[in-house]
């Protein structure tokens, strides 16, 4: 059986960590996903950029809508996810216009944190 | 501010922006180059006002920032590591000196800066300042909003930039009209926030000017666009009157009252010349209907001579591009000046549900119910215009009509 783990945490405490706290977080994720990997669970996982990166796409009477920002509605709930290597937002944008949900329901673009 | 300050000041905002675009396109570092034209623009004015601004200034200004671009770039490698920093730097010294083999790359810029993955007020900000080479104080002024908000609001754009990767390209084919769309939305709406300023000060008319600036270009780099054109065509026709907008009191004067001798005459045939003749018939967009409809009043010498059918016709189309209750509103005024306020009035009733609180509406409305001589319905509909508008200038104006109202006079 496959599971996915979603983590929610409070961003903006994450953007005024001092170094030394993040080089910690940094190791406890890193002897998590070492965990995973003995255990044979792995199966990928990234950290995303926050959310101020994000960009929200959907479709309604035929007409594109992109907006600046997170999915922010509560009626819909996460449903799935694609990860896209891709060389840039017009691209990812293009491509999540052709995830069916888009009619109805809202994907999120955010880009994941390289390196 | 001297003559010589002046000059620099206003060609060095005419020429910055291409700087600011090649410099992005060579570094893909927003700040970098920003802070590097600024660089540029302090050496102009400590030496422009002695030696004389140069024959070409924006090669000059283009030149200075890219060798301040590397001054940055190497003082920066110094402590840190090199990696990004050393990329830029090499595409920076591998230029050369001859900036004419840099291309125009202002329209990419314009794209950049109006991608519909950032919010409106972002994409204004940041096209006025690396665009139309505004400073920080004078977009947060402009809008009314504190220069510290204004800069996070920049931040935020360009790091949004960064880290979502959005392109720095001319969108392809298939995209162009509609980002098009977009980059003459946000030209649209810095015109309108100057025209129609929603508080205090009714005319901010450098915002006009600089919307105006803003759509030339853009004229210039896609020529031959009938959008581009109408919306260029519109701004010119509606800000030839700016002068006969505002009394001296800074009060607002309706069309019909204004001295149409004030009229700019040079930016009003500029505007019916971009717009011609109509050639297809039902191919106008919005704006270039909108620019029609003021051409109308742009070609009548006397409030009287206006075309009021030919208006009303218009309105009826914009209607059919895309249906809103404001051009209904619109066209229940010109249908009421061609056929008498009771036919106006009668228009204007299916409105009321999704106007009511439109303070344009209860003023239109009060305008004709004292046309048809139905002053006390007049007076009710004023008060509850004066109830819903915050601008200054316009709650001066409706509380005249209101006391003329009371006098029995017009």
């Amino acid at each position: 059986m496959r599971y996915i783990l979603l983590i929610y945490d409070d961003e903006s405490s994450r953007a005024g960590v001092s170094h030394d706290d993040r080089h910690e977080m940094d190791q406890a994720y890193e002897r998590f996903a070492n965990e995973l990997a003995e255990r044979g669970a792995m199966r990928g996982g990234d950290e995303l950029a926050s959310t101020t990166s994000a960009t929200t796409v959907r479709e309604r009477g035929g007409e594109l809508l992109v907006t600046d920002g997170p999915f922010a509605e509560t009626k819909e709930q996460l449903g799935g996810y694609f990860i896209v290597d891709v060389d840039d937002l017009d691209t990812a944008i293009e491509l999540a216009k052709k995830i069916p949900a888009v009619h109805g329901g809202s994907i999120e673009i955010r880009p994941i944190v390289e390196g | 501010m001297t003559d010589a300050a002046g000059a620099v000041d206003r060609v060095f905002r005419e020429e910055a922006g291409r700087a600011v675009a090649a410099l992005i396109r060579l570094t893909g570092d927003f700040d970098l180059a920003e802070e590097a034209v600024q660089d540029a623009f302090e050496t102009a004015v400590r030496t422009w006002p002695a030696r004389g601004i140069p024959l070409n200034p924006g090669a000059w200004i283009t030149t200075t920032a890219k060798n301040r671009a590397i001054d940055r770039l190497r003082r920066e490698r110094v402590g840190r590591e090199k990696t990004d920093g050393a990329v830029r730097l090499a595409a920076l010294e591998a230029l050369g000196d001859d900036v004419h083999e840099i291309p125009d790359d202002r329209l990419r810029l314009l794209f950049t800066c109006c991608h519909p993955a950032l919010a409106m007020d972002a994409r204004v900000a940041l096209t006025l300042r690396t665009v139309g080479g505004l400073s920080t104080k004078e977009i947060a002024r402009a809008f009314i909003v504190p220069e510290t908000t204004l800069g996070q609001r920049l931040a935020r754009a360009k790091r949004k930039i960064r880290e979502a990767a959005i392109p720095y390209r001319i969108p392809p084919r298939e995209l162009l009209p509609e980002r098009l769309d977009g980059v003459l939305a946000v030209s649209y709406l810095v015109f309108n926030e100057g025209y129609a300023a929603t508080l205090g000060e009714l005319l901010r008319a450098e915002l006009c000017d600089e919307a105006i600036r803003l759509t030339r270009l853009i004229d210039r780099l896609i020529p031959d666009r009938s959008e581009v054109r109408g919306l260029l065509a519109l701004m010119l026709l509606q800000h030839a009157r700016k002068t006969a907008r505002i009394d001296a009191h800074g009060d607002l004067v309706l069309l019909e009252d204004q001295d149409r001798s004030r009229w700019d005459r040079a930016m009003l045939d500029e505007g019916l010349a971009l717009l011609g003749s109509e050639n297809e018939e039902g191919s106008a967009g919005a704006y270039e209907l909108q620019a029609r409809i003021a051409a109308c009043h742009a070609r009548a010498p006397r409030p009287e001579d206006t075309d009021w059918p030919a208006i009303a016709s218009l309105y009826g189309r914009l209607a059919e591009l895309g249906a809103s209750p404001v051009v209904e509103l619109n066209r229940a005024v010109a249908i009421a000046m061609a056929d008498g306020p009771d036919a106006g009035l009668r228009k204007l009733e299916p409105l009321a549900g999704d106007l009511e609180r439109y303070h344009l509406f209860h003023s239109a409305r009060a305008d004709l119910l004292r046309r048809a001589g139905r002053d006390r319905e007049a007076a009710d509909a004023y008060r509850r215009a004066l109830d819903l508008t915050t601008n200054d200038a316009e709650r001066r104006f409706l509380h005249r009509r209101l006391a003329q109202l009371a006098g029995g006079g017009r």
